[in-house]
């Protein structure tokens, strides 16, 4: 089995966030980055077929060189190649197609996403990706067994859960769940060693298709400040409730 | 214990000089300090018992000997990684540092250096690995800074040696599985031996109630009539200059593990004074705090750039003992005036063992004293500045 995962390189969660540009790029000065989350989930999974099953893990990033670094902690943790396709990944609709080529391509049997990044929360690769593949796809995907060209997997709804069968090619966009974060692995010294000697491929892109422009970000308001009501004033809680804050 | 928040301060964006694979393996010791140590670490120092199980954790982060190369079993990284390894683990614990700098630098480093082919194939993977630990017998009851004054000795008896005196204060010396142990020859001239565990009139008695260290092991040597054969005698370098230089690669590592001790402090007292309210508003916002922290994070800032600059000149092989006594002295102190200061910012809370900072605050003092005390490594500054050795 031939297993893909797309790696989007995200802002730690700890970072500071802010813009620059009149709001509308964001300001990457002294932030670290990281693996995004539901990424390394997925990864994590991978490697699970890689150790059990015999699977090849192949990693993918739409991104500058500033994103090897991220790549070459994903291959240390384990995954056998990595891809770069080296462009500023500028709307979902782009990432998508750039990843589909490499899909195409590559021949892969499976490929991993990420249920959304945690940098710009779009949730719109992985669909985009099934569909210009013509694969099948499972989103909020919480627990995947493959066997053969059949696939069983576990999907998040509305207060309970969903087991789908599908057959493979197919696309899952994965979240925690697929594994717990105590199985998330630290690279080793052996990792990080072998890591250096693995491939790192880049490639140019192939469209510079884009459907959607930032026209601006804004931040949450900031916190106001707390009234403390006494447990015994309930009149004055629900006359602030609905006079002030007319929440009631 | 509070869960770990720790976040790395790196106020002159210092990351910059670093290259991505040093901190690939910063990040992991990182990780795995976190993981593994944090919240563990606390109750093994409160009853005084070195944790066993991270030793696996230890050689797999790469902490023992990361610069041996490959063919013996470590990972051929350079100085820095070696420090960045040091600074994470003591950011948990220096008791923890002490164990991997005395494998890596003080176990490994002279087997590497000094020993023989067949030495290094037999020992360096398996000290690699943690499969072996091995302690440093230097120190004597009645020779601390003055090595050279040491009465162990060992005599030749034609198909073995016959090893003779006692060592102090030996780190890891309740568990190791080998010893290289400083002894002089019958002409009074020094050399390392291989002693191993188990060898007939070799003991190892733990030394109990420390105030310091206390999830680390130290012991006694003990030597009576141990016939040592001869092939576990390190032939390469022989005279004071050879412990010494496993001083210099020990000392290196403590000068980066320093700073890490002083990070996690500093990091805690700014979000402990960010949280805690006296008088309406955070203790953070009252200037003798703020000044407090702001001298902190200067310290460390300036202690950051006297590691990595020697760490430089370690990979060009010109960095000098005098300069390697300079960043130890100067990088400890700070550590330990930070703990000090610190801790005095969490009130109360900083004598608990909620926090790290008291339990950092009591093992820099083993810190400010083995591997040469202040006061020598000062004294070691003087007799190079003015060519007039004070110490002699
Ligand atoms: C440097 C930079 C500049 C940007 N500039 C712009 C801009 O000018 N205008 C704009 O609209 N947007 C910009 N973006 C945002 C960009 O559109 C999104 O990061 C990207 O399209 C992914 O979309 P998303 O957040 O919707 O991903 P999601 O659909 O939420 O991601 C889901 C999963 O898809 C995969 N994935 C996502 N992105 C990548 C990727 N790049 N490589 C590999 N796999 C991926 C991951 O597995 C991820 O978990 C920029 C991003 C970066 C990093
Ligand atoms: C927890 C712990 C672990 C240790 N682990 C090891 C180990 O693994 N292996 C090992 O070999 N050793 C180890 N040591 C020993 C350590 O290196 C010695 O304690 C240290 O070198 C100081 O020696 P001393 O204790 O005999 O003090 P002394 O040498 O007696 O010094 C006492 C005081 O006198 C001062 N002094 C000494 N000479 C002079 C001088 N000429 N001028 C001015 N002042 C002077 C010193 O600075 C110090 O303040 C360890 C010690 C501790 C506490």
């Amino acid at each position: 089995m031939k297993i893909l995962v797309c790696i989007s390189h995200v802002p730690d969660t700890t970072s500071k966030i802010n813009f620059t540009d009149g709001d509308t790029k964001f300001d990457t000065n002294g932030v670290q980055f990281v693996i995004n989350p539901n990424d390394e989930f997925g990864l994590t999974r991978a490697m699970w077929f890689k150790e059990k099953q015999g699977a090849s893990v192949t990693i993918v990033n739409v991104g500058g060189p500033e994103t090897e670094p991220t790549l070459r902690k994903a291959l240390a943790i384990g995954a056998d190649e990595a891809i770069r396709i080296n462009a500023t990944p500028t709307d979902g609709f782009f990432v998508a197609k750039e990843l589909a080529k490499v899909v195409s391509e590559g021949n892969y049997d499976l490929v991993i996403a990420g249920r959304e990044s945690i940098d710009y929360n779009g949730g719109m690769v992985p669909g985009m990706l099934a569909t210009f593949t013509d694969a099948n796809f499972v989103n909020m995907c919480i627990g995947l067994e493959i066997e053969g060209t059949s696939a069983t997997a576990i999907r998040e709804i509305d207060g309970g859960k969903e087991t789908i069968s599908t057959n493979l090619p197919l696309v899952v966009g994965c979240q925690k769940g697929i594994v717990e974060e105590k199985d998330l692995r630290i690279p080793n010294m052996r990792g990080i060693m072998m890591a250096r000697k693995k491939q790192l491929t880049v490639l140019e892109p192939s469209t510079s298709e884009s459907h959607t422009k930032i026209a601006s970000f804004e931040k949450p308001a900031a916190k106001g400040a707390v009234k403390l009501v006494d447990k015994d004033n309930l009149d004055e809680l629900i006359s602030l409730l609905h006079n002030e804050a007319k929440v009631i | 214990m509070k869960p770990d928040l720790f976040e790395a301060p790196d106020y002159y964006q210092l990351d910059d000089l670093l290259s991505e694979e040093h901190k690939l393996v910063r990040d992991a010791a990182r990780s795995w300090v976190k993981k593994d140590i944090s919240p563990i670490i606390e109750d093994y120092a409160q009853k005084a018992e070195f944790p066993n199980q991270i030793i696996n954790g230890l050689a797999e982060i790469g902490a023992f000997g990361p610069y041996i190369p490959e063919k013996y079993g470590g990972a051929g990284l350079d100085q820095i990684s070696y420090g960045l390894i040091m600074q994470e683990i003591e950011r948990g614990d220096s008791g923890v540092r002490s164990t991997a700098s005395v494998q890596s630098s003080l176990v490994m480093y002279p087997i590497y250096k000094y020993g023989t082919e067949e030495q290094r194939k037999k020992y360096l993977p398996k000290l690699a690995s943690g499969a072996f630990m091995g302690c440093f017998g230097l120190t004597e009851p009645n020779h601390g800074s003055n090595p050279g004054g040491m009465e162990t000795k060992f005599k030749d008896m034609g198909d073995y040696y016959l090893l003779n005196g006692a060592k102090m204060w030996i780190s890891n010396a309740p568990f190791a599985d080998i010893a290289v142990v400083w002894a002089k020859n019958e002409e009074g001239r020094i050399y390392g031996l291989l002693v191993e565990r188990g060898m007939e009139g070799f003991s190892t008695p733990e030394t109990h109630n420390k105030w310091s260290l206390r999830a680390s092991a130290t012991g006694e040597l003990i030597f009576d009539n141990v016939k040592v054969p001869k092939e576990n005698l390190l032939p390469n370098k022989s005279g004071l200059g050879a412990p010494l230089g496993c001083l210099d690669s020990a000392r290196f590592g403590i000068a980066w593990g320093a700073i890490g001790a002083a990070m996690d402090c500093y990091d805690t007292a700014l979000r402990y004074s960010k949280e805690r309210i006296q008088f309406d508003k955070p203790i953070g916002a009252t200037q003798l705090q703020q000044k407090k922290l702001a001298e902190m994070i200067t310290e460390i800032t300036k202690a950051q750039l006297l590691a990595w600059r020697l760490g430089v000149l370690r990979n060009e092989g010109k960095a000098t003992t005098a300069q390697i006594s300079m960043a130890k002295r100067n990088n400890v102190e700070m550590a330990i005036n930070i703990a000090r200061e610190a801790r005095q910012m969490l009130g109360g809370m900083g004598i608990t063992g909620e926090y790290s900072i008291m339990r950092h605050m009591m093992n820099l003092e083993s810190v400010i004293t083995y591997e040469g005390t202040h006061d020598i490594h000062l004294l070691i500054t003087g007799a190079d500045i003015t060519g007039l050795p004070a110490f002699k």
